[in-house]
């Protein structure tokens, strides 16, 4: 494959650790393959950047990875366990976190009440411990600090007393990015977490998601902003009708001469536009066209 | 009758067994609809399990009165349960169909004619009452307050029903402050994000419609300890309606909510209703018949009904303890 940078049999070497292991994951709509992964990995304590056009199937991908959208057919593992048919929540709580690219804010529950909710293992969760307070209210006094301070990150702790309906859609984003961090995730997986979000906060997020890995997390994250990408990235994969590419480290990715003129265009610091995605689609699609003939033949 | 006969019956009804009763309906309804979002369009045949337990057991097998009350209760953790298994995995909707049908083929069932010896048929049971009576302490020549007049066993009933309401008022208040309330509002909200932040939506979901289905029971069993009597026709897909419009008008998700609502809608259409049969009655009414019959008379109760229910949903569509800042929310 032309826009391959890295073979896929050395990309197994150089991810000596990985959090994430997913082996021919697909997903189709109808006629429409959506999603057609033949290996994937997260590599521990990384940023990895899962990027493509629209359409390309991230998010597709994402809800098969967290069991919110079952798959055809493929196996994955997380921290070398089978998450095939686990549902969603039970994913959550094994520590692999994801945020939605159209914002699931709780709209009639305050900014805090939000934040609250994240946090794992309330005895005041439980039906009859629920009823006495005093089995609660000192957990709920930890998480409430540790939610303030997330907001404070955020810069929403003055919306703290406001429902979160009355966000407004960046304000969502980033509501939802403090929510997951609330839970605690060893991976935590970001699609679209920029989008909406104004030029100088994004600035400072970047900083924040940078100090995910500092905490020792991994970060997965979709994103259409190749200014992040760059900047935060350790790993990039490149996703075009629902396969996989092209990846590898930045740097490289966006040095490939096939990457740069398919997807991101003659300008390298432009924002994608629609016209470059649609010549990363023909070009993939020329691609898995000339896969498909090399098939035949062979 | 006089005019003041007119208020004092509108104000008996208000706080009266009928008010009890969809108050505690609505209580019921207020966790499945109004703080979870289940579209629970069957809170009349919680209520019919519940009385019908307690009438039968008590009339056909011949059991004390506080086995049929508990048994009642049971009934609508079992229907909570084959009623939920199969839809809370589901979209809302499927929940709304199936409580819809079950609620209707239950009382079908029940008031059936092969069942005549079991159940009662049309007439359902009756007379099962004793015990509660004779738990009565309220003086036989009944309560007389401020030009209200009521019956010493419907007094009891009052103070019985009454009390409940305000004790599971409380309870609910204890529920929805807490953490697990908290679940159960973020679920109303979006499922999807609560299940991203690991918690059992299903399990929560399951809680909910047991606990709100079991008050449900509850009022059932109060229905047929006040009535003396419980009827298929006490429990038509209507009662879920008016209970639903009970929860709307006291507001939804607010701790006294039905309480407020079930004064309100039957202070409210008692006094439509003796209005107007004042108005038509006797053998020369302010209304004469060539304009409006005394039949005809009974059903504009329900006609000025809906009007007070439309004019509450455009001026105040909270409710009456609801919150305005909320609701805006709601438009997006
Ligand atoms: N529920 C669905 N039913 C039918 N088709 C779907 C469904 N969900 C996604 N698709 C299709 O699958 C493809 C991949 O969609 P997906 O949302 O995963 O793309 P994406 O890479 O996240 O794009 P974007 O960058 O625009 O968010 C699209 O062609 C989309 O139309
Ligand atoms: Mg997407």
């Amino acid at each position: 494959m032309p826009t391959d940078t890295q073979p896929s049999s050395d990309t197994q070497s150089k991810k000596s650790d990985s959090i994430l292991v997913a082996d021919g994951v697909t997903r189709k709509f109808g006629g429409l393959t959506a999603v057609d992964v033949e290996h994937f990995e997260i590599q521990r304590g990384k940023i990895t950047a899962l990027i493509g056009p629209n359409g390309a199937g991230k998010t597709t991908f994402f809800n098969l990875l967290t069991g919110f959208d079952e798959p055809d057919s493929g196996e994955w593992t997380f921290n070398g366990q089978s998450l095939h048919g686990v549902p969603p929540y039970k994913v959550a709580r094994k520590g692999m976190v994801r945020t939605f690219q159209l914002t699931k804010v709780l709209s009639r529950l305050k900014v805090i009440e939000n934040m609250r909710l994240g946090a794992t293992g309330q005895r005041g969760e439980k039906f009859f411990p629920s009823l006495f307070k005093g089995l609660w209210s000192g957990q709920e006094k930890e998480n409430t600090d540790r939610a303030m301070d997330l907001l404070a990150r955020f810069k929403l702790d003055a919306k703290a007393d406001d429902f979160a309906g009355s966000l407004s859609g960046g304000q969502r984003k980033l509501l939802e990015m403090a929510r997951a961090l609330m839970v605690d995730p060893e991976l935590i997986m970001l699609d679209e977490p920029m989008a909406g979000v104004n030029p100088a906060l994004k600035q400072s997020l970047l900083g924040h998601v940078k100090s995910l890995r500092d905490e020792g997390r991994t970060v997965l994250f979709v994103e259409h902003d190749m200014d992040m990408v760059r900047d935060i990235s350790d790993w990039v994969v490149v996703m075009a009708q629902g396969k996989i590419v092209a990846e590898g480290p930045p740097d490289t990715v966006m040095a490939n001469q096939a990457v740069i003129d398919a997807y991101l265009g003659a300008h390298h610091d432009a924002a994608l536009t629609h016209e470059t995605e649609e010549e990363i689609l023909a070009a993939a699609e020329a691609e898995l066209e000339a896969e498909a003939e090399a098939e035949e033949n062979s | 009758m006089e005019w003041s006969g007119v208020l004092s019956g509108a104000i008996e009804q208000g706080i009266g067994p009928s008010a009890i009763i969809y108050c505690l309906a609505a209580i019921g309804l207020n966790i499945h609809f109004g703080y979870t979002g289940l579209l629970n369009f069957g809170q009349a045949a919680f209520m019919m399990v519940g009385g019908y337990a307690l009438g039968s057991l008590i009339q056909t097998w011949g059991w004390p009165l506080f086995p049929s009350l508990v048994v009642g209760l049971l009934m609508a953790v079992v229907l909570a349960l084959v009623l939920g298994v199969p839809t809370l995995r589901l979209r809302a909707d499927y929940l709304a169909i199936a409580t819809i049908a079950a609620a209707e083929a239950i009382r079908q069932v029940l008031g059936s004619a092969a069942l005549n010896d079991e159940f009662g048929g049309q007439d359902g049971r009756y007379g099962f009452v004793d015990g509660m009576r004779s738990l009565n302490f309220v003086p036989s020549g009944g309560v007389h307050f401020l030009g209200l007049d009521f019956r010493s066993y419907d007094f009891f009933i009052m103070i019985v029903g009454w009390t409940l309401a305000l004790l599971l008022c409380g309870f609910v208040y204890l529920l929805m402050r807490s953490p697990w309330g908290r679940v159960l509002k973020s679920i109303r909200e979006d499922e999807d994000a609560v299940r991203s932040l690991g918690k059992n939506v299903y399990s929560y979901k399951m809680q909910a419609l047991v606990l709100g289905g079991v008050i449900g029971a509850l009022a059932g069993i109060m229905s047929g300890l006040a009535t003396s009597n419980v009827a298929p026709s006490d429990f038509a897909t209507d009662t879920t309606f008016f209970t639903y419009t009970v929860l709307l008008i006291g507001g939804a998700a607010r701790v006294f909510g039905p309480v407020a609502g079930a004064l309100i809608f039957w202070f409210f259409i008692s006094g439509l209703d003796l209005f107007f049969d004042k108005m038509t009655s006797g053998a020369n009414p302010t209304i004469p018949a060539s304009i409006m019959t005394d039949d005809q008379a009974s059903l504009m109760r329900l006609i000025f009904l809906g009007l007070i229910l439309m004019l509450i949903m455009i001026y105040r569509p909270q409710g009456i303890f609801g919150d305005r800042r909320e609701l805006a929310i709601d438009a997006h």
